[in-house]
């Protein structure tokens, strides 16, 4: 019996220090046996696409090396191809300032909007990278779009200057009463920048010598290429989700007059194509307006996008707040923290940082959308190669190149985004560091 | 037991419950509960799950709504008025079984927010009595982590600072210690009770018994939403009356 017992008996007197793992075969050889050729069908598949991407190379590599660049039609092209396999990139020579910019935006301010591009990435930086560009940028952030808006369209000054005061004292009206009462600040917020507005543009404006501090006005018919779909793109990206905020907690509100309008609004984008919100906004919208009230083509349509994306961004951020582990809520509610100061500080935060991937999908789609606007006679990057440029005698039938092209502009900033997105997500992990 | 003797309790009463009923849908989960909390006492809650004891101390900070009854806290009566209840949830603390902690805030940010935008403490100072706070539960050398890097025990503790940094006069404890290891659970347990050799009111839904017997002064057993026996620790678990409680306590007792 005692030698069964000490059989079993076991006291681990030196603990086992940890010791590096066995070195496995590594390499590239490796690799190759493992990833393409594991089995004979593996093999098979891998000699297979081999084979694929070789044809398609074989193809197309001729296209690319062969390519024209300086010729002025089409026909020249042929001439200089003589029968080989070539692409006719001198399309996109001739012809970039109207893919970028439109036919009819003025060549000699293609400096503007050009640089309004690049200011975009400075003013987006600090939101972008919050942790890692001082505070004091974001400054910049908040007057670029009127900014941009001056660059773009041009004109008076004070008409942006104005637009950003009456932001400016909403934002003090609100920020002196946050702390006492958010519907309240937010209610001083609204009046304060109405009556800067009011001030401003009726009666300083008209008063302060317009012409002085001016660019020369660029008509909103005048602006298409590539940089419409930027500016309908990050407008609309950045005004839907805001909205898009709003209308998820208004979806789960208590209140079922709130509730039951953002369900409706929500439901019925939803449930309509783009397209007829377009075409809504092209022909019907005017209806809405007061008689004589000219509102531009260009707000009409980014008025519409934005509402048809915000459904969307509601509904993801939906899935967001109720991922949420419903003792956040409690937590917040426990510590006597109110309604506006729980979302803001507690449960938005974090929503959000889950509705991230949706996000960017609706943003990346909606980006891609803004080429919809060709369909009601908007000359934008698509509307621009349909129209003036595929019509022209000297370049009908230059499909492949314009459409690679544009594809390619689209992919670089949609893939952007995306990169962009998932980097957010890793930041955001707060587990396992 | 000697050491919850010396522990004061006050004649001012802290909470007053009287005749609270409260539903969910058809189903009547609290019955006629009657219950007065002085100030200072430590009052343990033990029952069956599905006893209602956690939906009881949910309703004195209005986690959950009661139907019928009144219930008074620190002389405010709780109704649907949403600045009494707010007054009553920053004066209440409460502690749950899953900590609750904000994932996305560091320790000392989870400790300083309600200080800061509730009470409208300037940030410095709030940040000063949260480390004081977190040395007390003994990890502010933690303080900026984030909650998903620390043990459930140290988040358990976290969540205590977090709570008492509003300066509570009255701490709920939902099943504090259910959700830890073995091995943590005394950490949580021990700063629940220097807590309450402080004097704090405390309601604590636990099946912690050595807890009970060593801080409570009162313990409470609910079963099917009513309260079926309260006496003092000592008693109750010597000489328990009612044959629920005896079977209750034979089976946690009982391994």
């Amino acid at each position: 019996m005692t030698d069964t017992r000490s059989n079993i008996a076991f006291v681990r007197k030196d603990p086992i220090p940890p010791s590096p793992p066995p070195a496995a075969e590594t390499g590239i050889i490796k690799w190759v046996r493992e990833n393409l050729f594991s089995s004979l069908a593996n093999g098979a598949l891998t000699i297979l696409a081999l084979f694929a991407i070789y044809s398609f190379l074989q193809f197309a590599m001729p296209w690319i090396w062969n390519g024209v660049w300086n010729t002025s039609s089409l026909s020249a092209c042929r001439d200089v191809l003589d029968g080989k396999t070539g692409a006719c990139f001198s399309v996109l020579s001739e012809r970039w300032n109207q893919l970028l910019f439109g036919f009819t935006y003025p060549s000699e301010f293609y400096w503007r909007p050009a640089l309004a591009f690049v200011l975009l990435f400075v003013a987006a930086a600090p939101v972008l990278f919050i942790a890692y560009v001082p505070r004091q940028a974001l400054l910049f952030t908040a007057i670029y779009p009127f900014l941009a808006y001056w660059l773009i369209w041009g004109g008076t000054i004070w008409t942006p200057v104005f637009a950003l005061l009456g932001f400016v004292a909403g934002y003090v009206a609100f920020d002196r009463l946050v702390k006492q009462s958010f519907f309240i600040a937010a209610i001083a917020a609204v009046v304060a920048a109405g009556l800067v507005w009011w001030i401003g543009g009726a009666l300083l404006t008209p008063a302060l010598s317009p012409e002085v501090p001016a660019l020369t006005a660029v008509a909103s018919r005048d602006l298409g290429g590539f940089m419409l779909n930027m500016i309908l793109g990050t407008v609309c990206v950045s005004l839907s989700l805001p909205l898009g905020i709003l209308l998820a907690l208004g979806r789960q509100s208590d209140m079922p007059i709130i509730k039951f309008i953002c369900v409706i609004f929500i439901e019925f984008i939803r449930g309509v194509p783009l397209i007829t919100l377009l075409f809504v906004a092209n022909v019907v919208l005017a209806y809405f307006f007061p008689p004589g009230a000219n509102i531009d083509l260009i707000l009409r349509v980014i008025i519409m996008i934005t509402l048809f994306s915000a459904a969307y961004i509601a509904e993801v951020i939906r899935g967001g707040l109720a991922a949420l582990p419903r003792g956040q809520y409690e937590a917040a509610d426990s510590l006597g923290l109110d309604y506006p100061q729980a979302m803001r500080l507690i449960i938005l935060p974090q929503a959000l940082k889950i509705s991230i991937p949706g996000i960017v999908n609706v943003a990346v789609g909606l980006f891609k959308d803004t080429t919809l606007v060709s369909v009601i006679s908007m000359f934008d990057l698509i509307g621009m190669i349909r129209g003036p440029i595929l019509a022209s005698t000297e370049w009908n039938g230059v499909y492949w190149e314009l459409m690679i092209f544009a594809a390619l502009l689209f992919f670089v900033i949609c893939y952007g985004i995306s990169q962009y997105s998932q980097w957010l997500e890793r930041q955001l992990q707060t587990d396992h560091h | 037991m000697a050491e919850a003797a010396h522990m004061e309790v006050s004649d001012e009463i802290a909470i007053e419950i009287r005749n609270m009923n409260k539903w969910y849908g058809t189903f009547h989960v609290l019955r006629d509960i009657d219950l007065t909390v002085n100030s200072g006492e430590r009052i343990v809650i033990c029952g069956p799950s599905g006893s209602g004891k956690s939906t009881l101390i949910r309703c004195i900070n209005r986690l959950e709504e009661h139907q019928a009854g009144t219930i008074i806290v620190d002389g405010t009566e709780l109704t649907s008025d949403l600045k009494n209840i707010d007054k009553i949830r920053s004066e209440v603390g409460m502690c749950f079984q899953h900590f609750n902690l904000f994932p996305h805030l560091t320790i000392l940010e989870n400790c300083t927010l309600a200080p800061i935008w509730v009470r409208k403490t300037p940030k410095k100072e709030a940040e000063e009595s949260a480390m004081h706070l977190l040395e007390k539960v003994k990890i502010p050398d933690q303080a900026l982590k984030y909650p998903g890097q620390l043990s459930g025990g140290q988040q358990q503790r976290v969540a205590i600072a977090r709570s008492l940094c509003m300066k509570p006069r009255i701490m709920l404890f939902d099943e504090p210690t259910s959700a830890l290891d073995p091995e943590m659970i005394k950490e949580v347990l021990d700063t629940m009770i220097e807590l309450a050799e402080e004097g704090m009111t405390m309601l604590c839904v636990t099946h912690e018994m050595g807890f009970a017997r060593q801080v409570a002064n009162r313990v409470i057993f609910m079963d099917a939403g009513q309260i079926v026996e309260q006496n003092e620790p000592e008693a109750f678990f010597n000489n328990p009356q009612s044959d629920r409680t005896k079977l209750f306590l034979s089976q946690i007792l009982g391994h």
